[in-house]
């Protein structure tokens, strides 16, 4: 005769994940010794932008799928305009157009970077990933060193007046446009950007060195967290070089060696396709050729860091080649790396921001140039999470007809579940689960600077949330932090 | 002078002659009185009501309401400004518009009557009418989504173009414009030089792949209210 048996399986769930871009959550499922059978990271929303954009006019798409996203808008602006140059038959812009275009991006660059480091992930790195949640937060870096906190704010108001400068907004601005820009940059305004540029870079370049210590320092904790090898893929230029704007394919395996290289970005079909999976409302892409099991790949910092052969600025090279020293001769795995790469695309941002300003392009005449109406077209940009997709059809009547985006964060989707997964198995399995251990899964997702929703915000609290949950669904416990 | 006479508005005497409007004497002395159905190019319409004042204790349009002598009209006061304010709203909530995105915005005059009076949100609910986009015409195109019903078109077309491209159909709640009694715009005469296209006062009717080409802070409602160009000076807008 079988008689019930009590189970103590149980699963903890994380929701929503904090100090990210969007809301997902994160489940755990323990087995009756507390061992971790499965963790997933869900992405629980949805936003249907594909969707609604069809029967608009392609021209109001740059400024409609920006609203994807308030912390880097300028990388759907920018991706869509791209798209919508080759609608309108352009495919070079003018030099003003082609170099305002650039300034935006990397305003933007530099103050998402700075927002990630210094407001999101800062507490992790200088109070430890189980210190007490009271001072772990924004308030807590303020509180404790007020110099970052400031040198954070004001690199992100940095970024944002050249947002303002070029789009006419500092978010959800109209700067690009299809074929072109719709202002250029005055005298005033150039020489205002100038005077600050010593000082953004003396911050830069400290940014660098606070994440670079703190990974060689900490190399025995952080080399594995949530580390694995994997592929790699961003847009590189021509020569190699990393370009944040412009480029061609190119991905790499686990060793470093090219899987694909120099493929223009229209045929990225021809490469990439998307798995779905009934947990989450985000898609897995995957590289065509290497199937679902091993063809997906991770983008970003870590992996641009990875796959360009160079940085054509002085400053950023001298730090990229310290950061790829650690992978000596293969790909850097660290999954913790992300934040140094990150800081040292913040550098290169600035640096190439103090080239652009100092062109006298910017102050050109020639904003928009015209061609022979096309029908299809991709537009593809490094935006500060990653490699960016959008692909338009667009009918005879000027009305978007089919779109397609494959954003950054969709891309590491793979890569931030495993993170996940190895997060758990390693610090959770067999223990007593604390809030400073659930932290830890959280920094690993962080690591990645996800924007989940790309990106609806929660008005006010946001409270971690943890359901102890049995076998048979009922709720054994629930703590929630405000 | 028989045809010129005085009328008072808001306590202040402005000269006013025989033909006039309340609106345009009052324009003419460079008080701005809100409008939006309006358009001193085109026949009085009276319909948006926006132009709402207080005549010799009587509300009336004042783009239609001939000036009289020692007429007392109210035109800055509380009650005619809470029923400015609520059909500005109720445009708003009738019809579906997003401007955020919409490329009318900054030069928009519904969007720019909303900023003048202070409307930051919504009382009534926004009513998402399912409306089309007629894109058939090469250089022009509709959205009925943005359409407020003014008039404009209508008129402008039959009495500028001379072509009668649009006409209201329809009554009460379903009233809409149509093109050549439900044709699509590419089976009509009309062009982008018409005046029907250049006097819509929202982004309903616009000339395509034009939308943005003013960069914001250039646009025509960027630093000043709609209304400074008749009340002169340089007044600011506080958003």
């Amino acid at each position: 005769m079988s008689i019930p048996v009590e189970t103590s399986a149980r699963k903890i769930t994380i929701e929503p994940v904090t100090r990210v871009e969007g809301h997902g959550k994160v489940t755990i499922l323990l087995d009756d010794d507390g061992k971790v059978q499965q963790a997933r990271l869900h992405i629980v929303e949805f936003r249907g932008f594909e969707r609604f954009i069809q029967g608009r006019p392609f021209w109001e798409v740059p400024v409609i799928v920006q609203r994807l996203c308030g912390i880097c808008p300028v990388s759907h602006h920018l991706a869509a305009a791209k798209a919508m140059d080759i609608i309108v038959g352009v495919d070079e812009l003018s030099p003003t157009a082609d170099k305002m275009r650039r300034l935006m991006h990397y305003g933007q660059m530099f103050q998402s970077h700075a927002l990630h480091f210094f407001h999101l992930c800062s507490p992790d790195l200088l109070f430890g990933f189980g210190s007490d949640p009271k001072q772990r937060n924004v308030l807590g870096v303020a509180a404790a060193h007020p110099d970052l906190a400031v040198q954070g704010v004001n690199m992100r108001r940095f970024g944002q007046e050249i947002i303002l400068a070029t789009a006419g907004k500092k978010i959800h601005g109209t700067g690009a446009i299809p074929g072109g820009v719709n202002k250029n940059l005055t005298i005033e305004e150039r020489d205002k950007f100038l005077a600050e540029i010593p000082q953004m870079k003396e911050w830069a370049l400290s940014a660098v060195a606070i994440a670079k210590n703190y990974t060689v320092e900490n190399l025995s904790t952080v080399a594995d967290f949530g580390t694995f090898p994997s592929n790699y893929m961003s847009l590189v230029r021509d020569d190699g070089a990393m370009d944040l704007y412009h480029g061609k394919l190119r991905a790499i395996d686990h060793n470093g060696d090219k899987l694909i290289d120099g493929a223009p970005y229209s045929g990225y079909l021809d490469h990439i396709a998307e798995e779905v999976r009934n947990w989450s409302y985000m898609k897995f892409p995957f590289m065509k050729n290497m199937g679902t099991e091993d063809g997906w790949y991770r983008v970003g910092p870590l992996a641009r860091m990875n796959v360009v052969d160079f940085i054509d600025t002085p400053l950023a090279e001298v730090a990229r080649q310290e950061f790829v020293a650690l992978g000596a001769g293969a790909p850097v795995h660290v999954t913790m790396g992300y934040h140094w790469a990150r800081m040292i695309e913040l550098l290169h941002s600035l640096e190439e921001m103090e080239r652009l300003l100092n062109d006298p392009d910017l102050q050109g005449d020639e904003l928009v140039r015209t061609g022979e109406r096309r029908s299809e077209a991709v537009g593809v940009i490094e935006a500060p999470r990653g490699t960016l997709i959008h692909h338009y059809e667009v009918d005879d009547n000027d009305m978007v007809t089919m779109a397609n985006l494959i954003v950054s964060t969709t891309h590491n989707n793979e890569g931030m579940n495993r993170s996940v997964a190895k997060v758990a198995n390693d610090y959770l399995s067999g223990v007593e689960i604390t809030e400073g251990l659930l932290n830890h899964i959280e920094v690993a997702i962080r690591a990645y600077d996800p924007c989940l929703s790309c990106a609806t915000h929660a008005m006010g609290r946001m409270p971690l949330e943890v359901e102890l949950v049995g076998a048979d669904g009922k709720q054994l416990d629930r703590k929630v932090k405000d | 002078m028989t045809d010129s006479f005085t009328i008072n508005v808001d306590g202040r005497d402005i000269q006013a002659t025989k033909g006039q409007t309340i609106l345009e004497a009052a324009e003419a002395a460079g008080i701005y009185i809100p409008r939006l159905c309006h358009h001193p190019e085109l026949k009085p319409h009276g319909s948006c009501r926006i132009c709402t004042v207080i005549a010799n204790g009587r509300s009336c349009t004042s783009c239609t309401q001939p000036a009289e002598p020692d007429m007392e009209v109210q035109n800055n006061h509380p009650q005619v400004e809470m029923w400015r304010k609520q059909l500005i709203e109720m445009l708003f909530v009738e019809g579906n518009h997003f401007c955020p995105f919409c490329e009318k915005s900054g030069g928009c005059e519904l969007q720019a009557l909303g900023y003048r009076h202070g409307l930051t949100a919504t009382q009534h609910p926004h009513l998402f009418p399912r409306r089309e986009i007629d894109a058939t015409h090469p250089d022009i195109m509709v959205d009925h989504n943005r359409c407020v019903l003014c008039g404009r078109c209508v008129r402008a077309s039959r009495d500028v173009d001379g072509k009668r491209v649009f006409q209201f159909v329809e009554r009460g709640p379903e009233k809409r414009v149509a093109v050549n009694s439900d044709a699509k715009l590419s089976r009509t005469d009309v062009d982008l030089t018409d005046k029907a296209v250049g006097v819509c006062p929202v982004g309903a009717i616009l000339p395509k792949r034009q939308g943005y080409v003013a960069p914001v802070g250039a646009r025509e409602f960027d630093h000043t209210p709609i209304g400074t160009s008749v009340e002169g000076g340089n007044g600011s807008l506080e958003v």
